[in-house]
């Protein structure tokens, strides 16, 4: 039975943005039925990230970074699988088709952090208001000191 | 559907909201969505290929269908869940939950409190469960710093009694606002009065009958109070006979029965798919549960059963909670007995405030205690994920620090926030009395879908 109390214990993996679904495929092959979360890391004022160096040589650390945790209910596994994203190009594949419940998940980083799903099938913000600019969790959007937008009110 | 053209799609939500895209979070008209969308909409991801949605999209004209709108405000929506349906007469063609109405931003808010504040903040997410949002937070917390092991043992099981009460009160809750929903309406009074019972409990523990901030990083805030055993035995004795009630008041009931037997069906590979987890995920037969599985405090010490349903049916999910309140109550008693005496929070000088008599004496001691109130203590990079059990499903929590004293992600991973997703599933094909049923029986708290 594998103890999830430790840190140890935590399997995670770097992936290459463009090895995406290949990985997923793969893990899923392997018994990882489900995905239950992904979520996202704006990286922008801590670039650094206390990464090990045999990972490092390997991997380009960008801005962004898109973190999906998936599940084994066979096996009574995690995996971590941590992708990084370019301010410039803050697009990734949607894992969509292979797990049907990363909907919400997607929408909700498109939402607060900007990055957008290739093959999402209805990417929409889903918390903030539809006509909202920018994206909240992003680093560089200030808490507290921006004027309040809504519709029809005068900012 | 190609990948430029989806991309172009995505940019187009981007600059259109410079404007205004207003109408695209909604449920659009079947001839503007595509046939993914659909598919997604009916939860038929599973089972149907792209072109079979694309002709089953066509067969059904606009003009026999309406679009129309159940919530924000509705007393059955539990909060502000607004959900669009399409229907037909009164059959449910497709639904949309259209979410959002109750987000205040926690998880950045989360970013700008203190390790030892965050609590606050997380406590009000699930607010029918605050202590197992609490208990995830905590976790998440020692992990990044090391401490996981070294929490004491009564800490340990302090929590573990607390986590079940809440799962006992939060099932409570289900039980009254289901009850309600389905027109037992005097079923509300009475599961509100059991649980008012348990938070009675609550507040003599923690001072506080909801959002309590009661666990927090390296232990808990106090110890239990005189006759605290009592108090808990008194509430263990009074419950089944209460249980007993609502056996009669509804489980054997024919109406009771018809309004959720064979509604809302969901099978286990779609609860798979979709990410559903807790009662949800149990009803369809497949018997997952984080304190069994992948145990954590002391689950692995304790007997209990993991109560899984076989049709998938709002049915099964209602008995599964209730068998749930008889499960958390036998350990409960368990936990009664193991209560270990010693500290109740870590002796780590680092996390843990100097005690209120040493103040008054030693001014290193008010310094300490100042500094770790006002500054917070400082959490090692790196990141973790942690989950937990909660009520609803799988809560969990990802945090990233960057070696200050606030996390420089908070993330939460709510329950009920995916499991909304079964919705759309769950009522296709069925009428919209039944779409209450369902959302009942999902469960969902909005405080935490929105967070």
């Amino acid at each position: 039975m594998t103890q999830v109390s430790s840190r140890v214990a935590d399997d995670v993996r770097f992936v290459a943005k463009a090895d995406y679904l290949k990985t997923l495929t793969t893990l899923r092959d392997e018994g990882f039925e489900m995905c239950v979360d992904l979520t996202a890391v704006d990286y922008l004022t801590h670039p650094g990230r206390n990464i090990a160096p045999e990972v490092l040589g390997q991997i380009v650390l960008e801005r962004f970074e898109v973190v999906v945790n998936l599940l084994s209910l066979s096996q009574r596994r995690r995996v971590r699988l941590r992708v990084q994203i370019a301010e410039s190009d803050t697009v990734i594949d949607s894992a969509f088709d292979l797990y049907p419940g990363t909907e919400a998940m997607e929408r909700e980083v498109f939402d607060m952090f900007g990055i957008k799903f290739n093959g999402h099938p209805d990417l929409t913000r889903i918390l903030m208001p539809e006509d909202w600019q920018g994206h909240p969790l992003r680093k560089d959007y200030g808490a507290g000191n921006i004027p309040v937008q809504f519709k029809g009110a005068a900012s | 559907m190609t990948a430029t053209e989806n991309i172009a799609d995505s940019q187009d939500a981007v600059i259109t909201a410079a404007g205004t895209n207003e109408g695209r979070q909604e449920l659009q008209l079947r001839k503007d969505v595509s046939a993914k969308e659909i598919l997604r909409g009916s939860g038929a991801v599973l089972r149907m290929s792209e072109s079979e949605v694309a002709a089953l999209a066509g067969t059904q004209s606009e003009d026999q269908t309406m679009i129309i709108n159940m919530g924000p405000q509705h007393p059955s929506t539990h909060g502000v869940l607004r959900l669009m349906l399409e229907l037909n007469g009164e059959t449910v063609l497709r639904c949309k939950p259209v979410i959002g109405y109750l987000h205040t931003g926690m998880e950045k808010t989360g970013e700008s409190l203190t390790f030892m504040q965050g609590g606050t903040n997380v406590t009000r997410m699930d607010y029918a469960s605050p202590l197992n949002n609490e208990l995830v937070f905590a976790m998440t917390t020692e992990k990044l710093l090391g401490i996981d092991q070294d929490i004491p043992e009564r800490a340990v099981w302090i929590r573990m009694l607390l986590s079940e009460l809440n799962r006992i009160s939060s099932h409570l809750l289900f039980m009254a606002t289901n009850g309600m929903d389905i027109g037992a309406v005097s079923m509300m009074l009475y599961g509100f009065r059991e649980r008012e019972e348990v938070l009675r409990f609550f507040q003599k523990v923690t001072g506080l009958r909801m959002n309590h901030n009661f666990i927090r990083p390296g232990g808990v805030a106090a110890d239990l109070p005189a006759g605290w055993r009592d108090e808990v035995l008194n509430l263990l004795d009074a419950l089944p006979a209460r249980l007993a009630e609502y056996e009669i008041l509804m489980t054997g009931q024919p109406i009771w029965r018809e309004r959720l037997q064979g509604v809302g069906v969901i099978t286990r590979d779609e609860a798979i798919a979709l990410s559903a987890t807790g009662p949800i995920l149990r009803s369809t037969g497949l018997s997952w549960d984080l304190r069994r599985d992948m145990p954590y405090l002391r689950y692995d010490k304790v007997e209990f059963d993991v109560i899984i349903g076989s049709y998938g049916d709002a049915f099964d999910r209602y008995s599964i909670r209730l068998n749930e309140i008889r499960e958390s109550m036998r350990i409960v008693r368990q936990v009664l007995d193991a209560m270990p005496q010693g500290d109740y929070r870590i002796q780590d000088k680092k996390v843990t405030p100097p005690p209120r008599g040493r103040i008054n004496e030693s001014m290193e001691a008010l310094i300490h205690h100042f500094k770790i109130f006002t500054e917070g203590f400082k959490v090692p990079e790196g990141e973790a994920y942690l989950a937990i059990e909660s009520p609803r499903g799988e809560i969990a929590c990802y945090i990233a620090s960057d070696g200050s004293a606030t996390p420089y992600r908070m993330h939460v991973r709510a329950p009920s926030f995916i499991n909304i997703q079964t919705m759309p599933l769950m009522m296709r094909g069925g009428l919209v009395a039944d779409a209450v049923a369902v959302i009942s029986s999902v469960d969902p708290v909005l405080g935490e879908v929105d967070r």
